[in-house]
């Protein structure tokens, strides 16, 4: 059998196989231990040394073809046997994935949450404290003696005379001055309590309550960090206006208003220059330092932030509205 | 406070319109609320007289009249009003005319009788809602004089919320100064002359408690004519200030109080037995007020007597007894200063608010009773006539609040403001306001006149001269402070992470009422008293939760009644604890809570849609306790909670504390709770979860672990937690890995059985070790076992 028809021979038993198995046989028949080349090379020990380099050459020329082509054939048969794997693995990667998806903070808490981070890297301290009050620290200390008409403005919720769910947060100001000196930067998220139930008051709230007490704390400042704070919250340029307020605790007082889309005002928190009695109340010199105050009303600020129209959802708790909150 | 801005005007007439004097007021601390027009929009309403007034041939109720409207020819109107009647003045809508709601008056046939016009009622025009008949004008009204001219309708309602210091603007003088010093123009005052007394009878007065009441001021009229009616002008103003008129004693008294903000009142005289006394209230003592109550006083009260009787709660409400009536012929006119501190409170203290105790309890004029009482008097005998006699005024000026005496410092004011402004404006703004000033340069001595009696302290002043100077012409400047860093604890376990935790877990986080419904806590926690609101908003919110448990559930109930099947929710705060020995009463202690029912996951199209139990709850509760870093600090033990399923309770100790429960909620409670299926609950004491451990590094050993599976069979009661314990304490230092794989019951385990199937990882930090030490320590943890728990290994 010559050469050539070998290789033929070989090539096209290459071209059949199918797997793996056959294609080794084929192998095996050709140039196995006693495969055709093999047989062949064995055979050139009969011709002339003359003859013999070359007709070797050629024997090992068609070995390494056949090899080439069971190598081809071998890759490519692997590769089919991939593909076909792969695409029996195919799956719908468009089905919704597995396991828990992810909860979310309340609005209120998230809103508080950066009110937080604005002031706490200014430097502000987070200040928590009690929800059942006394007058001293809800009301005395801020100034507000008994039988002042501000005390009827705040529809407090009584347990006796002296015992009552705080209206507001600046009892925290009390709280701290009463333990701490100045230098004072603080602020005091938390629920507040008003007895009044209707389309605009829940009975309870929230409120961030801040305090700066230094040497030199000016209205200039208040209305600097406001301003700031509120242009940060809203994440836009607002206008806004400082309009003259009172609070017991506080003098000179300010309501700050933020201007809609539609040109009317919004009033956002109330804020002022620390009073002199409510220093002296915690034994802080008011001619050495002085200071600002501030009060945020949370559920205002979330529900123009966040588009919510009716206060009362706060407090429901109805997870198609919460779960708008990731 | 609600005025007219026509009335503002007589007395001050800046040239800005309404909205621009509405913005100037709301800037400078007079809040305006609202602007409404005094009266509907319309036209062609002219004055008329009412010539002929006969009655319809073919309808009982109509009339026909004829009505001069001042032209030649009398107007052919058909009216249905029954107080239509010959020589009435009215207000005519004439053919043309358009009414309030875009209504056009035109030529109109009644049951035959033609009707070339309307005349109209005062809700028709849009001024108040009085439809009971048409309008009657006073009889001297210039006929033909269009409407709106003539009742000065182009007018608007203006309402400032004023803020309690500002009581001197609760009346047209207060307000008009206001306006006044803001735009720089002088206040034209109407001039107010003392009334000649015509008789000389007086009323003796006396001062029994002259610190609550240091003057009083009274007067008799006699010989007025009840049956007159106030002036329209005044009725007019009395309305525009959402005051009704009543007769023409009370519109005076009323009229005064808006004018110069100074409350007034009337007795009728021959109710007053002898002098009057103005003394405290004996406790007890009985005064029925015009309103018909009877209250009983307490002895804080000042009251207004004579020698036998309470006539009135001074500053506050009068008697009906002695009240002026449309009989009363003669009268006591009274004009007083009650101080402040002697008003406060008081008429709270008795469930009333009156316009005069809001102007006393905040503060009058002490100077102004004289002018009040020549006011009244004037205005009175104007309209009723009479005769009135000397004015008797009783004063201990001891008690009369002395001219106060205020230093300003240039240093103060520009520290704490942050500006610094001319001294010549600041000197100006305080001239303006009506101190006396004298300036140095430095300082402003000042003197305060006695209308501005809210201003005592120099922090008073800082804010009048910032406030007339205009808060927004201060600059915005950003605070300065130093650089000083603040503590930060690195074990600190801020509420925060831990409410990620369960955000991660996919719970929402709720807010509920601090106070619950007390029937709800009480099925939860029976026999546990919370602190009772005494005046709650509704009787479901009146009592402080004990455990956000309560809120949350009322919210799963609320949630599966919308179809919410799957609830997971948590919340942080406050429960109140009643406590004796608690500052207030009540230990006040940060928790956080959580509620779960439903699905384990959302349905899922590969899933086995199974619901959570016990340990789903049990397993947050975990992740919430391993974000302290020291898991094994925490134990759970099988408890009982009134709230919980006596066989599904954990209570969960840090070392030897009790810091919370987890559990399923006890199947009885579905019910009155309105809860549906399986609901499990925790709730974790913050301050008992202590500080996050702080990370000491240990060796990471170079050889390899050792896994060796045992599976033991105990009895079933016996506790899954003790045996892993036991196994941690026995297993030596080679024992770093401790897992329970399975737990069996059924074939092939024996009744009351069950099987656990327990993994032990080993490992040496300095030798690979050998299969017989390896052996040993398994050997030692089932000796252990064995003794302590009886376990038998598994065949």
């Amino acid at each position: 059998m010559d050469l050539d028809a070998i290789i033929n021979q070989a090539q096209a038993q290459i071209n059949q196989a199918q797997d793996g198995n056959t294609l080794d046989a084929v192998r095996v028949e050709f140039m196995g231990k006693k495969g055709k080349l093999t047989d062949l090379l064995k055979g050139l020990g009969k011709l002339s040394a003359e003859e013999r380099p070359a007709a070797g050459q050629k024997i090992n020329q068609a070995k390494q073809q056949i090899q080439a082509l069971i190598q081809a054939r071998g890759d490519a048969l692997r590769s089919e046997e991939l593909n076909a794997k792969l695409a029996a693995e195919k799956i719908d990667v468009t089905l919704p994935g597995r396991g828990l998806s992810l909860g979310g903070l309340h609005p209120v808490s998230r809103t508080i949450k950066r009110i937080e981070s604005f002031f706490t890297e200014l430097g502000f301290e987070t200040k928590t404290g009690p929800e059942v009050e006394d007058g001293f620290h809800n009301f005395d200390a801020l100034n507000i003696p008994d039988n002042h008409p501000a005390r009827a403005d705040h529809d407090t919720f009584y347990f006796n005379p002296d015992v009552m769910l705080r209206t507001q947060t600046s009892g925290v100001q009390i709280r701290t001055m009463e333990v701490e000196q100045p230098p004072l930067r603080i602020i005091s998220p938390g629920r507040v309590y008003r007895n009044d139930y209707d389309q605009t008051h829940t009975p309870m709230f929230h409120q961030v309550e801040g305090l700066m007490v230094d040497k030199n704390v000016s209205f200039t400042e208040l209305k600097g960090i406001l301003h700031d704070f509120l242009n940060n919250f809203f994440e836009e340029e607002l206008t806004v206006r400082f309009r003259p307020s009172y609070f017991p605790f506080t003098e000179p007082s300010a309501e700050v208003d933020v201007m809609q889309k539609d040109g009317s005002w919004l009033e956002v928190l109330g804020c002022g220059m620390v009073h002199p009695n409510v220093l002296r109340a915690v034994n802080i010199d008011p001619e050495e330092y002085t200071g600002f105050a501030f009060g945020i009303g949370v559920e205002r600020l979330t529900m123009v932030r966040y588009g919510v129209n009716d206060l009362r959802a706060f407090f429901e708790n109805d997870l198609r509205f919460l779960k708008q909150f990731k | 406070m609600k005025f007219s801005e026509k009335w503002l005007r007589e007395w001050v007439n800046p040239a800005i319109d309404s909205q621009a004097l509405a913005e100037q007021l709301s800037m400078a601390g007079l809040e305006v609320d609202g602007i409404e027009p005094v009266a509907g929009e319309f036209s062609g309403v002219l004055v008329g007289e009412v010539v002929e007034c006969g009655q319809h041939p073919d309808a009982d109720k109509l009339q026909v009249t004829k009505v001069s409207v001042g032209g030649d020819e009398l107007l052919d109107i058909v009216c249905g009003a029954p107080n239509c009647r010959q020589g009435l003045k009215v207000a005519v809508a004439t053919v043309g005319a358009v009414l309030p709601g875009d209504f056009k008056i035109k030529k109109a046939k009644l049951r035959g009788q033609p009707s070339f016009g309307m005349l109209c009622s005062f809700s028709e025009l849009g001024i108040s809602d009085d439809h009971d008949g048409i309008m009657e004008l006073p009889a001297d009204a210039p006929v033909g004089t269009d409407l709106r001219e003539y009742l000065g309708l182009d007018d608007v309602t203006i309402e400032v919320d004023l803020t309690p210091n500002r009581a001197d603007c609760l009346g047209m003088r207060g307000l008009a100064r206001e306006v006044g010093v803001l735009n720089q123009l002088e206040v034209c005052e109407p001039t107010i002359d003392p009334v000649a007394p015509v008789i000389d009878e007086t009323r003796n007065i006396t001062l029994q408690a002259p610190d609550a009441c240091p003057r009083y001021l009274g007067r008799v009229i006699r010989n007025i004519n009840p049956s007159r009616t106030s002036p329209l002008w005044m009725q007019e103003k009395l309305r525009r200030a959402g005051v009704r008129s009543i007769d023409p004693v009370v519109d005076v008294t009323n009229y005064v109080l808006l004018e110069l903000g100074h409350p007034m009142h009337a007795f009728d005289l021959d109710k007053l037995d002898g002098d009057v006394v103005v003394r405290m209230a004996e406790q007890g003592e009985k005064l029925t007020l015009l309103d018909g109550e009877t209250v009983t006083l307490q002895d804080n009260t000042l009251l207004i007597a004579d020698q036998n009787k309470a006539l009135a709660m001074a500053g506050i409400f009068g008697g009906l007894e002695s009240g002026v009536t449309e009989n009363s012929q003669h009268i006591f006119l009274e004009s007083a200063f009650f101080a402040p501190d002697a008003i406060r409170g008081k008429a709270r203290q008795y469930g009333l608010h009156t316009d005069a105790s809001h102007r006393y309890e905040r503060g009058v004029d002490p100077q102004l009773q004289r002018t009040a009482m020549e006011r009244a008097t004037q205005l009175l005998l104007d309209i009723v006539g009479g005769e009135a006699g000397p004015i008797v005024e009783a004063v201990d000026e001891s008690h009369i609040p002395a001219t106060r005496q205020v230093v300003l410092r240039n240093s103060r004011l520009q520290r704490l403001l942050g500006l610094g402004i001319a001294p010549d404006t600041v000197t100006d703004i305080l001239r303006r306001l009506g101190l006396s000033v004298e300036a140095n340069g430095e300082e402003w001595h000042t003197t305060i006149p006695a209308y501005r009696f809210d201003l005592a302290i120099e922090e008073d002043l800082i804010e009048e001269v910032a406030r007339v100077y205009g808060y927004n012409n201060i600059p915005e400047v950003a605070p300065t402070a130093r650089l000083k860093m603040t503590t930060h604890q690195e074990q600190a376990l801020p509420v925060d992470a831990l409410k990620q935790v369960l955000v991660d877990r996919d719970y929402q986080e709720a807010i509920t009422y601090s106070f619950v419904d007390p029937k709800a806590q009480a099925c939860l926690f029976p026999g546990r008293e919370g602190m009772v609101l005494p005046h709650p908003i509704s009787s479901d919110m009146s009592v402080m939760r004990l455990s956000v448990w309560p809120g949350l559930l009322q919210s799963v109930s609320y949630n599966q009644k919308r179809q919410q099947g799957r609830v997971r929710l948590f919340e942080t705060g406050l429960r109140f604890l009643p406590d004796a020995d608690a500052p207030m009463g009540v230990r006040q202690e940060p928790v956080i809570g959580g509620v779960i029912t439903g699905l384990r996951s959302p349905e899922h199209w590969d899933g086995d849609d199974v619901s959570v139990d016990f340990f789903d709850a049990k397993g947050d509760v975990q992740a919430i306790l391993a974000a302290t870093a020291d898991s094994a600090r925490f134990h759970f033990v099988a408890a009982e909670h009134d709230a919980l399923h006596p066989g599904q309770t954990a209570a969960i100790y840090n070392g030897e504390r009790l810091v919370g429960y987890v559990g399923a909620v006890h199947p009885q409670h579905a019910k009155p709770l309105g809860l549906t299926g399986k609901v499990f609950v925790f709730e974790l004491e913050l301050a008992g979860l202590g500080l996050k451990k702080l990370p000491q590094a240990a060796e990471i050993s170079k050889f390899p672990s050792n896994r060796r599976d045992i599976a033991i069979v105990v009895k079933e009661d016996v506790s899954v937690g003790d045996v892993l314990s036991c196994i941690e304490k026995f297993g030596g230092n080679q024992l770093v890995g401790l897992n329970l794989f399975d737990v069996y019951q059924g074939k092939g385990i024996a009744d009351g059985d069950k099987s656990l199937a327990i993994s032990l990882t080993l490992q040496d930090t300095t030798r690979t070790l050998e299969e017989h030490e390896i052996q040993a320590v398994v050997d030692g943890i089932l000796a252990q076992l064995s003794s302590q728990f009886g376990a038998t290994l598994r065949d």
